[in-house]
């Protein structure tokens, strides 16, 4: 038996090799493909979570085991990760030592002509002189080496530059994936018209920073939310236009700005740009309780669920004893039928009318569970009542009173920071120039040897692709005596 | 004229198209089923396309009138919504199918394309007639999120890539087609219209090497985009993944092609598997799927 170093060594070094080569980069780039088919049919928890709750409520078994392979994160999953983290090893193999190949292939002049040209491409023998190939070759620009009966000329040396391209900005691509990963961060906030966001980790409704984003270091500007305009077609309800108003600090003591965003206008902060991601409206609501003092005042997010923005939320008064929730629905333009019964007509504020359910008793926000600013979890409460307001009314229930004063328009704000973004775009724009030019340039070899006073001509066309032995005829056409 | 008036106009013209493309294909037929011969004596057939020159003739400049009438209706309804209309899958598929016509148009200048007339005027019709029948929408202006000039240069390059992969489907599906019959022996008089097998596989080549830079470039600026409208270059979204995809096929078939010397059957298969890919993408993640590409109008 052989010594299991030895073994184990020869062993990785295969499977090292195995790894590196060109073909398992190939294969894993298709897996790859293969890899994320998963996540354009199942729902994914990054992109529409609602559904992959509609999953598990309406086939509970079914999406457990669905889940325990990860088909709802197929992005983030483990084996979706193996192959990305295997393929990134497998090209920095691979194109490290080829790159080095390449950088020396450019330079090299052509190998001598095989010994048996009969068995190579086009193979002719034409009664003409060397010194009439040389000529050829020359005028048609190819390299050449010369020995004293034969000529070995090249062409197409430009493939193995976009060879070198494409796999060095391959690289680059990735490094520029990764830097965005580790050095960037995404969050979201919710902005009430009137309102001011300050760029600090306390004002995000959620934040994403990367393993190496630290949080200080977030800008410090800060956007004031003067005004939002959205208009629909009357008939269809369809968006026309979403117009936002704000006016931004860079940093604490730099000056005014007055901006406008649209949906493909983002603000730009360095590399950090804020984008209007969504919209909905905020009733504004006072509570008070028995005595008549306010326990509650102002405006709460409610959540849109469709085109014509009927939304739900959740108006909660911890601070009342006991405590006090309004499960609630808000429709600007409301409107009521048979089937669905209340529901909204339009996106706009035609006709304003807050709906609720009022709870009272614990609403369970002390348990440390952080809750959807949307639901009240109703476990341990009673329901004492059910309305519907129009602006400027109130409703006075068991231990005190609501009054619906009016509505505001929120946004969503989409903080993002992207530092690796353009050595990605660059990086990528620079690969497939690269693979284009592998793809299609032409590199072929052309020999021709003295023999017996005349010449034998053949060549190899080194990318498969046609177009050689029209260009031997063509030479030889040129060069061959019409004797 | 007021924009409904275009619109109305587009909706004529396409009607006219579909008629013409209609007449078209039925001159396409004549000439196929006349161009055979039976000999009256012994009964042997044979293909003698000198007999149906002008049937053909015929065919041709109907298809290219339809292809006139098509092109106008896009412009008109580009006029009625004042923008490229590109805005939903009515709009996808009548330019889809204006690309196509036109891209069998223009390479039949320099190839004889007319054994294709047949295939082509089916399927345009086939395109055309799912369009007014199921995908229909009045003319509107566009949503906010596609309000951007990156709509003309995105969607363009996506659409008209999607036109050529359609025509090299085409040939390549003749290609298998009348392999299988060459394998069983020798053409009958119907297969004999079509080229050699050799030139079917290199027009097919051909035209995805053509495209294959325009679909990447149709994919780069959607990523551009989407940093813009999105504030994500790439997030997996079902029709980010499935164009994703698309590329690597057609990426693969030309590595074969090109490093592996793959060629002839092999080749067409995997170009229809790819082509497959991208009305994959169209028909299913348009109509059932999910996720933020859903300009559809569905
Ligand atoms: C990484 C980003 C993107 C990729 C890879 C991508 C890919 C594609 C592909 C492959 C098509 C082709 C047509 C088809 O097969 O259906 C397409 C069409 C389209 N894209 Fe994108 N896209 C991206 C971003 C965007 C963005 C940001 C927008 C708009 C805000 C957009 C709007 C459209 C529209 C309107 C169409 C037209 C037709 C259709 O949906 O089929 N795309 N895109």
């Amino acid at each position: 038996m052989s010594a299991p170093e030895l073994g184990t060594t020869s062993l990785l070094r295969y499977l090292w090799r195995q790894l590196t080569s060109m073909r398992t980069a190939l294969i894993l780039l298709l897996l790859l493909g293969i890899a994320s088919i998963p996540g354009s049919i199942f729902p994914q928890r990054t992109q529409s979570p609602l559904k992959v709750r509609q999953y598990f409520d309406d086939d509970p078994v079914g999406a457990k085991w669905l889940d325990r392979f990860y088909l709802f994160d197929v992005y983030g999953s483990p084996w979706f990760s193996a192959i990305y983290l295997l393929l990134f090893i497998s090209l920095v193999g691979c194109v490290l030592p080829r790159s080095f190949h390449y950088f020396k292939e450019i330079f090299k002049a052509p190998p001598e002509a095989p010994s048996l040209l009969k068995t190579m491409e086009g193979f002719q023998v034409i009664p003409t002189s060397l010194e009439k190939a040389d000529e050829w070759f020359k005028k048609n620009r190819f390299r050449i080496s010369r020995t004293a009966d034969s000529i070995a000329a090249e062409k197409g040396y430009l493939r193995e530059t976009g060879n070198l391209l494409f796999h060095l900005s391959l690289i680059v691509v990735l490094l520029g994936i990764a830097g965005s990963s580790v050095f960037g961060m995404r969050g979201e906030a919710i902005v009430n018209v009137g309102e001011r966001f300050i760029n600090t980790p306390t004002n995000y409704d959620n934040l994403t920073p990367g393993r190496f984003f630290s949080l200080e270091s977030l800008p410090t500007f800060t956007i004031r939310v003067n005004n939002f305009s959205a208009s629909y077609d009357e008939k269809t309800s369809q968006a026309l236009d979403y117009k936002l108003n704000v006016t931004t600090k860079e940093s604490p003591n730099s000056s005014e700005v007055n901006q406008i965003v649209k949906v493909n206008k983002p603000l730009t902060f360095g590399s950090t740009r804020v984008y209007l991601q969504a919209n909905g409206y905020s009733p504004l609501v006072t509570v008070r309780d028995s005595s008549g003092s306010v326990k509650f005042e102002g405006p709460v997010p409610f959540l849109p669920q469709d085109s014509n923005l009927s939304s739900i939320g959740a108006i909660k008064v911890p601070d009342m004893d006991p405590q006090v929730g309004f499960v609630s629905s808000f429709f600007p333009t409301a409107a009521r039928d048979e089937v669905r019964g209340g529901f909204s007509s339009f996106p706009e504020l035609l006709d304003p009318r807050l709906l609720f359910s009022v709870w009272k008793g614990d609403l369970n926000m002390d348990d440390g569970v952080p809750q959807s600013i949307y639901r009240i979890d109703t476990n341990d409460m009673e329901r004492i009542g059910l309305w519907a307001l129009s602006i400027g009314e109130s409703y006075s229930f068991e231990v005190g009173s609501i009054t619906f004063n009016g509505v505001v328009p929120w946004v969503n704000l989409q903080v993002v920071r992207d530092p690796g973004k353009q050595y990605a775009l660059i990086g990528s724009i620079l690969a497939i120039t690269g693979l284009l030019i592998s793809l299609f340039i032409r590199q072929r070899r052309i020999w021709v040897k003295e023999v017996g006073g005349k010449l034998e001509i053949a060549g190899l066309a080194l990318n498969k692709l046609p177009g050689l032995e029209d260009e031997i005829a063509k030479m030889i056409k040129e060069i061959g005596d019409q004797k | 004229m007021s924009q409904s008036d275009w619109a109305y106009l587009s909706n004529d013209l396409i009607y006219v198209a579909l008629a013409l493309y209609a007449l078209s294909f039925l001159s396409y037929t004549y000439e196929t089923a006349f161009s055979i011969r039976a000999n009256k004596i012994s009964g042997d057939k044979h293909l003698d396309r000198s007999i149906t020159t002008k049937s053909r003739k015929v065919a041709s400049i109907v298809f290219l009138l339809a292809t006139a009438s098509l092109t106008l209706a896009v412009i008109a309804r580009g006029i009625s919504a004042e923008r490229i209309p590109l805005g939903n899958m009515y709009e996808y598929s009548i330019t889809g199918a204006m690309t196509f016509a036109l891209a069998y148009l223009i390479i039949g200048l320099k190839f004889d394309l007319s054994w294709l007339g047949l295939p082509s005027s089916i399927l345009i019709l086939l395109i055309l007639g799912t369009a007014i029948t199921l995908l229909y929408r009045p003319s509107a202006p566009l949503v906010p999120a596609l309000q951007s000039s990156w709509l003309v240069i995105h969607v363009s390059s996506a659409i008209l890539s999607g036109g050529i992969f359609l025509l090299s489907n085409t040939v390549a599906g003749a290609y298998l087609w009348l392999d299988r019959v060459e394998r069983k022996g020798v053409r009958g008089e119907f297969a004999k219209r079509f080229p050699s097998l050799e030139s079917l596989d290199q027009l097919s080549y051909r035209l995805v090497a053509f495209v294959f830079p325009l679909w990447t470039f149709a994919v780069i600026s959607g990523a551009i985009w989407a940093e813009a409208a999105w504030g994500r270059y790439w997030g997996w979204d079902p029709k980010e993944t499935w164009a994703f995809i698309t590329w690597i096929l057609y990426a693969s078939y030309l590595h074969a092609r090109v490093t592996a010397g793959w060629k002839g059957r092999k080749a067409a298969w995997l170009c229809l598997i790819a082509g497959s890919s991208y009305l994959f993408n169209y028909v299913y993640i348009n109509v059932w799927g999910s996720g933020r590409h859903t300009y559809s109008g569905l």
